[in-house]
C-alpha cells in the first residue's frame, strides 16, 4: 500500500530532555497504525511535529512520498492532516459549529454565515456517525461529545489522516467501543489514522500496526497480529512486567464504612447522589465502577468532607463522618488518593518534601511552636522518597515538574503513610504509565493485606476487576448492583453501568 | 423646582450622554483588547495622550478633526507599546499598563509646557464640530458629534465581534489562545489588532473630552475615565451594549452629582459619585449577574508551551 506519510530521523529536543530521537515512522494509506508509549515517552511531541506545532531539531517528512517542510498547523491542515489533541482544543463558551469552524469559517458579504457553518456541520455528522448539537455550547456538552466535535473540526478540514491522541482516556467502554466504529469507518474510506495509547489492550483490539516508543526512541513497528499483549508490553515498558495483580485471598473483618441512604447535590445544585449505600469491611478492596458523572465524585467529596450531604449517613467505625471538616475526617483515619491530583492532591507550586508533609505539617515533628522545621521535613521526605521509589531530583524540587506518575506517588507516600483506616482511592493511575501502576496496585494490596479498608473508584473496569475483592456498580447516584470481584465479567459490569438490569441487588444489599 | 420637571429630565440626559461619550469609546477598546486576551489598564494613560494629541494638532493645524486623527495614531502608537512588553516580551500586563500611565501623566505634562509655553492649561481651541445643515443640529451641539460617532461604534464593535470571522478569531484567542493556534490562527497578530484598536479608540475617547466636551487641554484632565471605563467593559460584561449602558449608567450618576444642587436632591455628592463602582463591585461579586472574563486574558500566550 502507498505511503502516506513517513517521518525520517526526527529528533526534538527540550531543555534537559530529548523528546523524540532519531526516530522513523510512516503511516499506510487506510491503515489505523498505534503509536504506543508510557507516559513521556515521546508521543505527543513526535505528533505535534508533525502537525507543525513544534520545529524538529532534526529529521525530514515526507508527504505522499515528497518531502515537506510543515512549519504551522496552517501547512498541516492544507496537506490534509487533523489532531485531536490530547487535552482538547476547544473554546468553552463558543458552540459546536462555531468551534469546529473557526479559522476557516463560511461568511457571506464578510459576515459571518453561521447558518451554513452548522448545515455543514449536521451534513457531516450524518456522514460519519457523529452526533452533535451544533448549538450547543461547548462548556455544557459531554467529554465523549467534545471528542465527536474534535473529529468534526478535522474532517471539516478535509483531512485524509486523522491523528488521536490517546482519545479513549477520557471514555466509557460503550464510547470506546463507538469511537472504535468510526475509526473504522473512516479507514473504509481510504483516510488513516494515528492512533496514541499506552494500553495495550486497545492496539490490539484496534489497529493495524503498531510503533513501539520508548524514551524518545522507535523500539520496534510491527503488525498486531503479529504481537501479544506481554510481547507489547516488554517493548514498552523495557523489561518484562507483571499485568496481573498478584494477591492472596482477603480476610476481611468488621464494617469500617458503612454509608446509607446517603444523598447529596452536585455542584449545579442537582441531586447527585439519590440514596447511595454502600459497606467496605477491614481487609478488602471495595471497588466502585461507574461511568463518568454517576455521584462518584460527590460521594468521595461528602466522604472527605469536601461537600455537605443532604440526607442519609455515613458512620465510620460507629461514628458518623457527616459535617466534620476534612482535617476532622483525616484524624479519625480516612486518607484520600483524589481524583484530580494536580488540583486537589498537590500544591504544585511547593516542593516535593512540603507535599509530603503536607496535612502533618502543623504537628511535631515538622512544626514546633508554629515554625517549620525544615531539617525534620527533609529528613522525613527523603525517606519516603526513596519507599516509594519517587523520581525526583531531590526534596527541594516543585512538585509542578514531576511527571504525572511520581506525582502521584507523593500522594500515594503522604497518605498511605499515615496508615489510614480506609483508604479512599479516586482514579489512583489515571493517566500513569504501567511501571507506576504496577507500583501502586501493589500498594493498594498490602494496605488491604495490613487490615486497612480500601474503597476504590475508577473509570478504568481492568483495574476494578483486577483489584476488588466485592464490586459495586453506581448508576445514576446509587448502588444498583453489588458482586464478589471473582464473579464479576465486563460484560455485565458495562451493563449495569448503563443502567441495565439491576441483578443481585436484592441478594447484595438487603 | 421639581426633579420631573421637564427641562431638569432632559439637561440630566443631555449630560449623561456627554459624561458617558468618552467612557463608551475607551471601553469600546477596552473591549477588544480584553476580548483578544490583553488587559489594557494603560486606557487611562492613552486616553490623555489622545486628549492632548488632539489639542496639539487641532492648534497648529486649525483642523479639530485632524486633531482627532492625530489622537487616534498617538493612541495605536502608545498601544503599540504595551502591545510589544505584554505579547512579544510578555511581561505583566498590568505593570505594563501602569508604567503607561505614569508616563503619560508625566509626558503630557512635560510637552504641554514646552509646546505651549505654559504650564497647567492649553490655550483655547475650536472643538471638533459637524456641519450645521445636519438633522439634529442642536441636540448635536449639546452631545458633541462625538455622542454620534461613539453611538456608530458600538454597533460596528458588536458587527465586528459577533457576526464576521475576525471577531470569532479574536473572542477564540482570548478565551483559549492554542486552540486557535491549532487552527491556524495567529495569535500574536490578533492580540496585536485588539491592543491596537484598544489604542484607536481610547485615544477617540481622549479626543472627545478635549475637543469635543471641552475646548483645551488640562493637566491630567482624564482624571481616572480610563479606569472608569475599564470597569464599564467588566460591568458590561465585556458587550459593548453592555458597555454603552453602563457606560451611561456611569455618565447618568456623574450628571446627578454636578446637578444634585440644581434638582434639590439632598443626597452628599459624594454618595452619587460613588454608586457606580459600589455598582461595578456588585457586579464583580456576581449580584447583578454573573460577569466571566475572557479566559485567557492577562495571560501572555507562548507558542509551544505545553
Ligand atoms: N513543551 C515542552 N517543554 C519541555 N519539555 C517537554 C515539552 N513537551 C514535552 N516535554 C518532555 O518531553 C518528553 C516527552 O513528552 P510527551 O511527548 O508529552 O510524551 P507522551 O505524549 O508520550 O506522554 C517528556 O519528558 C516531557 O516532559
Ligand atoms: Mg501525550
Amino acid at each position: 500500500m502507498a505511503k502516506v506519510l513517513e517521518m525520517v530521523g526526527i529528533t526534538k529536543v527540550f531543555p534537559g530532555v530529548i523528546a523524540n530521537e532519531d526516530v522513523h515512522f510512516d503511516v499506510e494509506q487506510g491503515e489505523i497504525h498505534a503509536l504506543l508509549g508510557e507516559n513521556g515517552a515521546g508521543k505527543t511531541t513526535l505528533m505535534n511535529v508533525l502537525y507543525g506545532l513544534y520545529a524538529p531539531d532534526g529529521g525530514e517528512l515526507r508527504w505522499q512520498g515528497k518531502p515537506v517542510h510543515i512549519g504551522n498547523p496552517n501547512v498541516a491542515i492544507r496537506l490534509g492532516i487533523g489532531m485531536v489533541h490530547q487535552h482538547f482544543m476547544l473554546v468553552p463558551p463558543m458552540t459546536v459549529a462555531e468551534n469546529i469552524v473557526l479559522g476557516a469559517e463560511p461568511s457571506k458579504g464578510g459576515l459571518l454565515d453561521m447558518a451554513a457553518a452548522k448545515k455543514r456541520v449536521r451534513e457531516l455528522s450524518e456522514q460519519f456517525g457523529l452526533k452533535v448539537d451544533p448549538e450547543a455550547k461547548i462548556q455544557n456538552i459531554s467529554v465523549g461529545m467534545q471528542q465527536r466535535v474534535e473529529i468534526l473540526k478535522a474532517l471539516y478540514r478535509g483531512a485524509g489522516l486523522l491523528i488521536l491522541d490517546e482519545p479513549t482516556a477520557v471514555l466509557t467502554p460503550q464510547e470506546v467501543t463507538e469511537l472504535i466504529a468510526i475509526m473504522r469507518r473512516l479507514v473504509e474510506e481510504g483516510r488513516s489514522v494515528i492512533f496514541i495509547t499506552h494500553k495495550l489492550k486497545e492496539v490490539l483490539r484496534i489497529a493495524d500496526r503498531v510503533t513501539v516508543i520508548r524514551r524518545g526512541r522507535v523500539i520496534d513497528t510491527l503488525y498486531t497480529k503479529d504481537a501479544t499483549e506481554d510481547g507489547l508490553a516488554e517493548k514498552m515498558v523495557g523489561r518484562k512486567v507483571s499485568l496481573r495483580v498478584e494477591k492472596d485471598e482477603a480476610r476481611v473483618g468488621d464494617v469500617i464504612l458503612r454509608v446509607r441512604d446517603l444523598t447529596a447535590a452536585n455542584n449545579r445544585h442537582l441531586p447527585a447522589l439519590r440514596g447511595c449505600s454502600l459497606e467496605v469491611r477491614r481487609g478488602e478492596i471495595y471497588g466502585l465502577a461507574g461511568v463518568d458523572g454517576n455521584g462518584q465524585s460527590e460521594l468521595i467529596e461528602v466522604l472527605t468532607g469536601l461537600r455537605p450531604a443532604t440526607g442519609g449517613e455515613a458512620m465510620m467505625n460507629g461514628k458518623s463522618l457527616l459535617g466534620l471538616n476534612p482535617r476532622a475526617i483525616f484524624a479519625r483515619g480516612v486518607g484520600h488518593i483524589p481524583e484530580d491530583r494536580q488540583r486537589r492532591g498537590l500544591v504544585l507550586n511547593f516542593t516535593v518534601g512540603e507535599n509530603l508533609i503536607l496535612g502533618s505539617h502543623h504537628r511535631q515533628p515538622f512544626s514546633v511552636r508554629g515554625l517549620l522545621q525544615g531539617g525534620a521535613i527533609d529528613r522525613r521526605a527523603e525517606d519516603m522518597i526513596q519507599r516509594y521509589d519517587i523520581r525526583t531530583p531531590g526534596t527541594k524540587t516543585l512538585a509542578r515538574s514531576l511527571s504525572g506518575g511520581n506525582q502521584q506517588k507523593v500522594i500515594a507516600a503522604r497518605e498511605m503513610e499515615r496508615d489510614p483506616d480506609l483508604l479512599i482511592a479516586a482514579q489512583p493511575t489515571r493517566g500513569l504509565d504501567v511501571g507506576a501502576i504496577e507500583f501502586l496496585h501493589r500498594r493498594l494490596v498490602e494496605a488491604r493485606d495490613r487490615g486497612k479498608a480500601v474503597l476504590l473508584i475508577s473509570l478504568e473496569l481492568d483495574e476494578i476487576l483486577s483489584l476488588s475483592d466485592r464490586i459495586g456498580v453506581i448508576y445514576e447516584g446509587r448502588v444498583v448492583a453489588e458482586v464478589p470481584g471473582h464473579e464479576a465479567t465486563e460484560e455485565q459490569l458495562g451493563l449495569w453501568m448503563s443502567g441495565g438490569s439491576t441483578g443481585r441487588r436484592g441478594e447484595a444489599q438487603g | 423646582m421639581s426633579i420631573f420637571s421637564l427641562t431638569v429630565i432632559a439637561s440630566l440626559l443631555i449630560s449623561s450622554i456627554r459624561s458617558a461619550t468618552p467612557l463608551v469609546l475607551a471601553a469600546l477598546g477596552g473591549i477588544f483588547s480584553e476580548r483578544s486576551g490583553v488587559v489594557n489598564i494603560a486606557l487611562e494613560g492613552i486616553m490623555l495622550i489622545g486628549a492632548f494629541t488632539a489639542v496639539m494638532i487641532s492648534y497648529s493645524s486649525g483642523s479639530a478633526w485632524l486633531g482627532v486623527l492625530a489622537a487616534m495614531a498617538a493612541g495605536v502608537a502608545i498601544a503599540w507599546l504595551h502591545g510589544v512588553v505584554s505579547i512579544k516580551y510578555r511581561a505583566d500586563q498590568v505593570v505594563s499598563g501602569t508604567a503607561i500611565n505614569i508616563l503619560a501623566v508625566g509626558l503630557t505634562e512635560f510637552l504641554l509646557a514646552k509646546f505651549f509655553g505654559q504650564a497647567g492649561q492649553t490655550p483655547n481651541v475650536t472643538p471638533a464640530t459637524l456641519p450645521t445643515w445636519l438633522p439634529l443640529h442642536g441636540f448635536t451641539q449639546q452631545v458633541t458629534a462625538f455622542a454620534w460617532i461613539a453611538a456608530v461604534l458600538v454597533v460596528l464593535t458588536h458587527v465586528v465581534l459577533f457576526h464576521t470571522p475576525l471577531g470569532l478569531r479574536i473572542r477564540a484567542v482570548g478565551e483559549h489562545p492554542r486552540a486557535a493556534d491549532t487552527v491556524g490562527i495567529n495569535v500574536f497578530h490578533m492580540r496585536y489588532l485588539g491592543v491596537l484598536l484598544s489604542g484607536a479608540l481610547a485615544g477617540l475617547g481622549g479626543a472627545a473630552l478635549s475637543v469635543g466636551l471641552l475646548n483645551s487641554f488640562t493637566d491630567n484632565m482624564t482624571a481616572g475615565r480610563g479606569f472608569i471605563a475599564l470597569a464599564a467593559v467588566i460591568f458590561g460584561k465585556w458587550s459593548p451594549f453592555g458597555a454603552l449602558a453602563a457606560s451611561l449608567l456611569f455618565g447618568f450618576a456623574d450628571a446627578l452629582q454636578t446637578q444634585a444642587q440644581i434638582i434639590g436632591l439632598k443626597v452628599p455628592s459624594e454618595f452619587l459619585l460613588m454608586s457606580p463602582y459600589i455598582l461595578t463591585m456588585l457586579a464583580l461579586a456576581g449580584v447583578v449577574g454573573r460577569s466571566t472574563p475572557p479566559a485567557a486574558s492577562g495571560t501572555p500566550y507562548e507558542k509551544g508551551e505545553r
